[in-house]
């Protein structure tokens, strides 16, 4: 071995809630623990044998470990501990904590995906409280927000962050890497109840193909039934030209992104604020998606400090016929969430349909029809999902059937 | 060392401390004082100059004026926060007139304020009796202090002094500006900082007052906050502080997202429990969530046309927002947080200069935070009887003062918006490690995750069942995050006890203990 020495993770005066490890592997003397934590009173014992414990399980006898704490949680220090011995040693072996209960939840197809928020996958600290934000999709990224030295150790604590930080029911994504890289991103997602992967600057059919290959491999080894969907992003000229193709690749795929920053590059263009040179981009793509039954997703709004501007945006965002939209702060969920809010006849409509619905099963009947007009469960689905939205923005009360029928009959 | 008694929230606390007696807290109310207020001696005019003028060379010649010797009781102040150039001065000097163990008194201590400790290692310093934090806390938390440390609120430290509790021998007051008569104010000067709120007990009842200022004006210095009839000597120096030091220029709304759902679901709480009203009193300090709370009420109350009858300083920007576009009607204050708020005490006569911390005063005739319908309040730690601590963290270091907290705990309903985990430290224990404020005084606390009421709340309880706010009892919030960051270790702390935590009262709450390293 020509290199002993491995670190990960980050440290720094502003890094909270990881920690940087530092591992020397010796030919004798044992294991020698050092830690500099501002939680040692704490968590320092606890924290010695989780150390002791990672290294015994990847059979290291003699090393010197060093770990400088920033408040980290077991799960990001074992990342961090794992990533710096598989710097050192080949090894298949992963140290996994049993994947908590809360985070056993699925995601459907149909699912609303107004928000989305974007977790740098290199930072734990922001990832602890991305649920409570209440998004409707967390993106945990591997992509564009982690340095380049840093993917293998993102891998690591990405995969711990999908078994043992909650997210409160949040759709779980992870953005991986660019094709053909990001294949390889996916061993260590796809055991992880993992929902949806994000296939960033995809350009075509064949890629999304040789994805779920991969994916299909990989959910046979782990036993893994459940769908894992799939939000292509289109970031580039070619990747507008093939939309269709792209979004009619999969079954899995549900939804389809485009990305601004990168598109505007490849056209040559300045993204501006009225994003006249990507109308055609956004229209092309939301036709795409919606000849191919899917959800069309806006690019991120990345002036985080203007709520107005974003609001706006969103508008124009809605009116193109997008379904959702990026966040790269947590503070722009709301506004995105209530500007994407079902319109008031939208409101009126879904009652009907679900009201139609109860009436049907309560009489057993197994068709459920408005007028003459016959209703299709996915219609009734996502009329159900409609009513759910304006309840939980408080558009509407709980007890909106009482009203409606009491508005009926009057 | 004295012996131990267990206290009425079943700590254990010394009946003396640095060779005087106290009493252990008795609950909430119990403790009835006896006696007549503390006066100093009698001055008498024959020895002040007719002509007014008790302008005098030095620091040093006042201090030696004053009679300065071992043993003393050195009050000052810190309106001039960390900009603060006086205090350290004074030891210094001191120390070159090798005088030894004085006890350094004052309204807090802030991190300029470390280079104390090579008084406190030479022992021309005994002890401090009141808030240290930073490097002072650690010092004194290790056990390196001589004496023991006293912490009392900015009420209770009122109370000590009226009481004679505290018997101050030399105020020293550090005045933004002073005619030299001793009439001062902080209203201009390159100093100022709006008010002097923490300074009026002192000059009242020390034995000697001295003014230091940087800014001599003609008589009379009006509004003379500092009256001149109390003052000794004026002393005229180069700087008394560091104005980027004193006032932050701004204070500002948190931006962490988290810290601002921590607001958000504090004001929708206040809204729906119906806290918040039409002409109700509150009072929030000047920490970034404190703020963002404030920012979010005044736009409840601009949206339903309401008005906050009273807001208690310290002022800040947003205050003043809040008076300036009718939200809120008086401001009533003893400090000014940012440059807004001191221009606007000069500016909006409905801004008024109050001192405060006089009126926190629990042997006085009435409290005036009983008074509050809102108070938002902080913690280090709460535990699951919703006892709060403020002065150590859960390492056992000793790194805050009381400030206003204790006193502020007598409104009627109490707020304290925390997050439930600081990097990975839980905020909420099964036992704080220091109590501060007894359990049953605090009303609500809301986190990031959840919101719990005191169950002694029963009509908020009540009031709240049909929310859909995220509502918990504490256990679940105590058990999610300890789910999140993990069973912890308590810190190894000895028998030895370095400081002592006073109530409003003047009864022993709780004491600190040396921390083993």
């Amino acid at each position: 071995m020509s290199n002993k020495i491995a670190t990960a993770g980050n440290m720094g005066k502003k890094v909270r809630s990881d920690c940087f490890v530092t591992l020397e592997l010796k030919d004798s003397g044992g294991i020698s623990i050092e830690q500099k934590s501002k939680v040692q009173v704490m968590y320092g014992e606890s924290n010695k044998k989780l150390c002791e414990d990672i290294l015994s399980f990847f059979k290291i006898k003699n090393a010197q470990l060093t770990i400088e704490d920033s408040g980290a949680l077991p799960l990001v220090i074992a990342a961090r501990i794992e990533a710096a011995v598989k710097e050192l040693i080949d090894t298949d072996k992963e140290y996994l904590f049993d994947i908590i209960e809360e985070n056993k939840y699925t995601s459907e197809k149909e699912q609303f995906r107004f928000s989305r928020l974007y977790l740098p996958g290199n930072t734990p600290s922001m990832m602890l409280n991305a649920g409570i934000h209440e998004p409707n999709g967390i993106i945990l990224d591997l992509e564009d927000s982690v340095a380049f030295n840093k993917k293998k150790e993102a891998q690591l604590l990405v995969r711990n962050a999908l078994r043992g930080i909650n997210f409160y029911g949040a759709e779980r994504m992870v953005r991986i890497n660019q094709f053909p890289k990001g294949l390889e991103d996916i061993k260590y997602l796809i055991p992880h109840n993992v929902h949806m992967l994000l296939v960033p600057k995809c350009e075509g059919a064949d890629q999304i193909k040789q994805l779920e290959a991969k994916i299909d491999e990989l959910k046979k080894q782990h036993n893994v039934e459940r769908p894992i969907y799939l939000m292509p992003i289109i970031e580039s000229a070619l990747g507008v030209e093939k939309a269709f193709e792209i979004a009619t690749a999969s079954e899995n795929v549900v939804a389809m992104a485009i990305g601004l920053e990168d598109y505007t590059a490849d056209l040559g263009a300045r993204r501006t604020n009225e994003a006249v040179e990507s109308f055609y981009a956004r229209t092309r793509m939301v036709n795409a998606c919606k000849a191919a039954r899917i959800q069309a997703i806006d690019s991120v709004f990345s002036d985080v400090g203007d709520m107005d501007a974003l609001r706006e945006n969103v508008k124009t965002s809605k009116g193109l016929g997008f379904e959702g939209m990026g966040c790269i702060h947590p503070r722009q969920i709301k506004v995105i969430h209530e500007s994407f809010a079902p319109e008031a006849a939208e409101i009126e409509k879904a009652k009907k349909i679900v009201n139609a619905f109860i009436d049907a099963t309560e009489k057993g009947l197994g068709v459920v029809s408005l007028g003459t007009k016959m209703i299709d469960p996915p219609v009734v689905k996502r009329a159900e999902k409609t009513i759910n939205l304006a309840i939980s923005l408080g558009l509407i009360s709980e007890n909106w059937r009482e009203e409606f029928l009491h508005e009926q009959a009057g | 060392m004295s012996k131990l008694v267990k206290n009425a929230v079943g700590r254990m606390v010394p009946t003396e401390i640095n060779g005087k007696e106290v009493i252990p807290f008795k609950g909430i109310g119990k403790h009835r004082p006896s006696g007549r207020k503390y006066a100093p001696p009698i001055p008498t005019v024959i020895d002040y100059p007719e002509d007014g003028n008790k302008v005098i060379g030095s620091l040093k010649e006042a201090l030696q004026k004053c009679g300065l010797k071992d043993g003393m009781t050195i009050s000052t102040h810190h309106h001039l926060r960390n900009g603060d150039l006086v205090s350290n001065t004074i030891f210094d000097t001191a120390a070159e007139l090798g005088v030894k163990d004085l006890v350094w008194f004052p309204s807090a201590s802030f991190p300029c304020n470390e280079p104390i400790i090579k008084h406190l290692e030479s022992g021309v310093v005994n002890r401090i009796e009141g808030s240290m934090n930073g490097p002072l806390g650690r010092f004194v938390s290790q056990g390196k202090m001589k004496g023991t440390a006293v912490l009392r609120s900015h009420g209770g430290r009122v109370q000590a002094i009226q009481d004679g509790e505290v018997q101050i021998d030399i105020a020293i007051l550090a005045a933004p500006s002073s005619d030299a008569f001793g009439n001062g104010n902080a209203l201009n000067g390159p100093s100022a900082c709006g008010v002097l709120g923490y300074a009026t007990a002192d000059f009242r009842y020390a034995d000697k007052v001295i003014v230091v200022t940087d800014n001599l004006v003609d008589f009379p210095n009006m509004p003379m906050e500092i009256e001149g009839n109390y003052v000794d000597y004026v002393v005229v120096v180069d700087k008394i502080g560091i104005p980027e030091k004193i006032v932050s220029g701004t204070t500002q709304i948190t931006k962490s997202p988290d810290r601002l759902l921590i607001a958000e679901l504090t004001a929708r709480f206040l809204q729906e429990s119906e806290i918040l009203k039409d002409g109700c009193y509150m009072q929030a300090g000047a920490g970034g969530t404190s703020l963002a709370i404030g920012h979010y009420v005044h736009q409840i109350l601009k949206e339903k046309g309401w008005k906050s009858k009273l807001g208690f300083g310290g002022s800040t920007k947003y205050m003043v927002q809040m008076l300036e576009e009718g939200t809120m009607e008086h401001i009533m204050d003893a400090q000014a947080f940012d440059l807004d708020a001191v221009a606007s005490i000069d500016k909006n006569k409905n801004h008024h200069q109050y001192p405060v911390f006089n009126a926190y005063n629990y042997h006085s005739k009435g409290n005036l935070t009983s008074m509050m319908d809102i108070m938002i309040l902080g913690a280090t730690e709460v535990d699951v009887n919703f006892n709060g601590n403020v002065v150590t963290h859960s390492d056992g270091y000793l790194l805050h003062g009381i400030g206003g907290w204790q006193n502020c705990l007598h409104a009627k309903n109490v707020i304290l918006p925390i997050p439930l985990f600081r990097d990975r430290i839980p905020v909420i224990k099964d036992e704080v490690t220091t109590i501060c404020g007894p359990g049953e005084m605090i009303d609500i606390i809301v986190t990031e995750r959840g919101i719990a009421i005191n169950p002694k709340r029963k009509d908020l309880i009540e009031k709240m069942k049909d929310s859909k706010l995220p509502i918990k009892t504490i256990e679940e919030l105590k058990a999610e995050a300890e789910a999140i960051c993990g069973p912890s270790q308590k810190p190894q702390l000895s028998d030895e006890i370095v400081a002592a935590i006073k109530w409003v009262d003047g009864t022993v709450i709780d004491v600190v203990r040396k921390v083993v390293d």
